[in-house]
């Protein structure tokens, strides 16, 4: 039945595949939560009024933010060959996409960290100041936990995000969907791959998406 | 207990230097509830957010309890605050926290170990009058209630002062006696010392024994609640007074005085009196004479009943005599005879 439809699915590869794509936006995800915190925490610490109020790393921060952000991820790809075959010995494949896709979210996810934070009531943090809380208290206890559902909305965003950067580096050899709708589909004129392609990105963008807002409403006790 | 001298905050602002607290110096007893009256944008924010340092003071000196505030480091800064508890007019609550957990806070900076946090918790509940509500989020709460949590989150670690910076005036008016209510319920049982910001006369009147009036960065009076009720000596003292006693009475004396022609008109003062409320009642019963009450206002205070009643005296001369000599000798009632019709 499957295969009067849609004669040129080989369903070996597509779930091979398919289960790249889910391989480099997970692991992608979680590098870039962790940098995208990491960048949006020192954005928000160095602010102007902020804790650590800093203008050279703020400013150095903010620079570095905006200019990955500014290139169009397929050409980050190429610029970020040397360095990924510097760091993984190799420029093929999903798990050498994830530094450029790290390095292509994270920035996007860092704005929507400080954006974040900067929603978290001041008065919450200058009362846990007045109970003599040191910065790493606030940082942990206050600050992350209370902008947690924006947090996890913005990472629902930035996932989705990740899902088109993997399938178009897929289309210069990282593998995954974009890789296989490319050279298996288009390139030998099977739409029926292509199509097929098509329809497992957006079940997975949904399934992102649902679980995101499942968490983040789960979270939110305003 | 809390020494402040020639405290200072000045600010730069796009118009130029603004002294937020201007070289202010006072000295705060040990158990006492201190309220600074003063209108919006007169500095008690500032000035309360100097005491444990949420503002660096541009000059001056703050000793709480023997401790040089000022001179702190930031590690030694950060456990004198433990001992200063903070309530905030817009709570300030972790919405992401219940109410337990909320409570729990300080407690975590201040590193108690988790059971004996809990139990404390626990106590700190009950004090405030929240049993039954630990699992609940703020979100959940009234503003009673969130103000309630915000209160028995500054009293976890045992300060010494409790600062509250117009804790009452996110509140209706009901709520705000309930909160007063506790304040002063606090004050009693553990002793502590508590400074109270606020711009309303009726929160002062109804619980504090000193009161300082600011404007413009600067104490302008300072005293006895009473004493400043009674001889309110500032422009802004005398409408703070006004707040709670209507409108000053001297003018309408005069219309009053024109439109009673007959007996004795005076004016009684009643300052904190607990034994001679009923001194109306008492003159009616001694004397052969008849009282009209003409105008007044009488309002309740921490030390008794205070305000004025102006009122009419009539009968026989020699017995208007009496009584204005039982009055002025017999009770601690302060008389004034505005207008004797002979
Ligand atoms: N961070 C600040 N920067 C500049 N001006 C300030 C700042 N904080 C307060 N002020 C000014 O200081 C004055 C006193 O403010 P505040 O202490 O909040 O008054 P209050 O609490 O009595 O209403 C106001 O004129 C206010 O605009
Ligand atoms: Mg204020």
């Amino acid at each position: 039945m499957l295969t009067e439809w849609l004669p040129n699915i080989k369903l070996e590869d597509f779930w091979e595949a398919t289960e790249e794509t889910f391989y480099m936006t997970s692991l992608a995800l979680v590098g870039t939560f962790i940098l995208g915190t990491l960048l949006g925490l020192l954005l928000y610490l160095t602010m102007k009024g902020g804790i650590w109020q800093n203008k050279v790393i703020y400013s150095v921060t903010a620079v570095f933010v905006n200019v990955f952000r500014a290139i169009p991820f397929i050409i980050l790809i190429l610029l970020l060959f040397p360095f990924t075959n510097f760091l993984m010995g190799t420029i093929r494949g999903p798990s050498a996409a994830l530094p450029a896709l790290i390095i292509g979210a994270a920035p996007f996810y860092g704005r929507l960290v400080e954006i974040a934070l900067k929603e978290v009531d001041k008065g919450v943090v200058e009362a846990a100041q007045a109970m003599g809380a040191k910065t790493r208290t606030i940082i942990l206890r206050v600050l992350l936990p209370e902008a947690m559902p924006a947090l996890v909305s913005g990472l629902t965003v930035t996932a989705i995000a990740l899902i088109g950067y993997t399938a178009m580096a897929g289309v210069i050899g990282a593998g995954g969907l974009g890789n296989y709708a490319y050279y298996f589909g288009f390139q030998r004129r099977d739409f029926d791959v292509v199509l097929i392609c098509s329809i497992a990105i957006v079940v997975i963008v949904f399934i992102f998406q649902f679980i995101g807002d499942f968490i983040s409403n789960k979270l939110d006790k305003r | 207990m809390i020494s402040i001298k020639g405290l200072s905050k000045h600010f730069t602002t796009r118009e130029g230097a603004l002294k937020a607290v201007d070289n202010l110096t006072l000295d705060i007893k040990e158990g006492e509830i201190f309220g600074v009256i003063g209108y919006s944008g007169a500095g008690k924010s500032t000035f309360v957010r100097l005491l444990n340092r949420l503002e660096e003071p541009t000059g001056g000196q703050i000793i709480i309890d023997q401790e040089d505030i000022t001179a702190m480091n930031a590690k030694a800064l950060r456990v004198a605050r433990q001992d200063i508890g903070m309530v905030f007019q817009h709570f300030n609550l972790l919405w992401s926290r219940t109410v337990a957990e909320n409570i729990a806070f300080p407690l975590e900076i201040a590193g108690y170990p988790k059971a004996k946090r809990e139990q404390r918790v626990q106590e700190l509940i009950r004090l405030v009058g929240l049993t039954g509500r630990e699992d609940a989020y703020p979100s959940q709460l009234s503003g009673g209630q969130k103000q309630r949590v915000g209160i028995a989150r500054a009293l976890a670690n045992e300060p010494k002062v409790l600062l509250c910076d117009e804790a009452t005036s996110a509140l209706d008016p009901e709520t705000t006696d309930a909160i007063l209510d506790l304040l002063v319920d606090i004050n009693q049982k553990l002793g502590l010392t508590i400074i109270l910001i606020t711009h309303e006369m009726h929160v002062i009147r109804k619980i504090c024994n000193q009161v300082a009036v600011m404007e413009a960065g600067k104490v302008v009076e300072q005293g006895d609640v009473l004493d400043v009720f009674l001889h309110p000596k500032q422009a802004v003292t005398k409408r703070f007074v006004a707040q709670v006693m209507g409108e000053d009475e001297t003018d309408s004396y005069e219309q009053l005085v024109g439109a009673y022609k007959e007996g004795t008109l005076m004016r009684l003062q009643f300052v904190g009196e607990t034994t001679n409320q009923a001194l109306i009642s008492q003159l009616a019963k001694t004397f052969p004479i008849d009282i009209n009450i003409l105008q007044g206002k009488i309002t309740q205070t921490k030390h008794g009943a205070y305000g004025t009643l102006i009122v009419q005296l009539l009968g026989a001369d020699d017995d208007l005599q009496r009584v204005v000599h039982y009055i002025s000798e017999e009770t601690s009632v302060d008389m004034e005879v505005i207008d004797d019709a002979h």
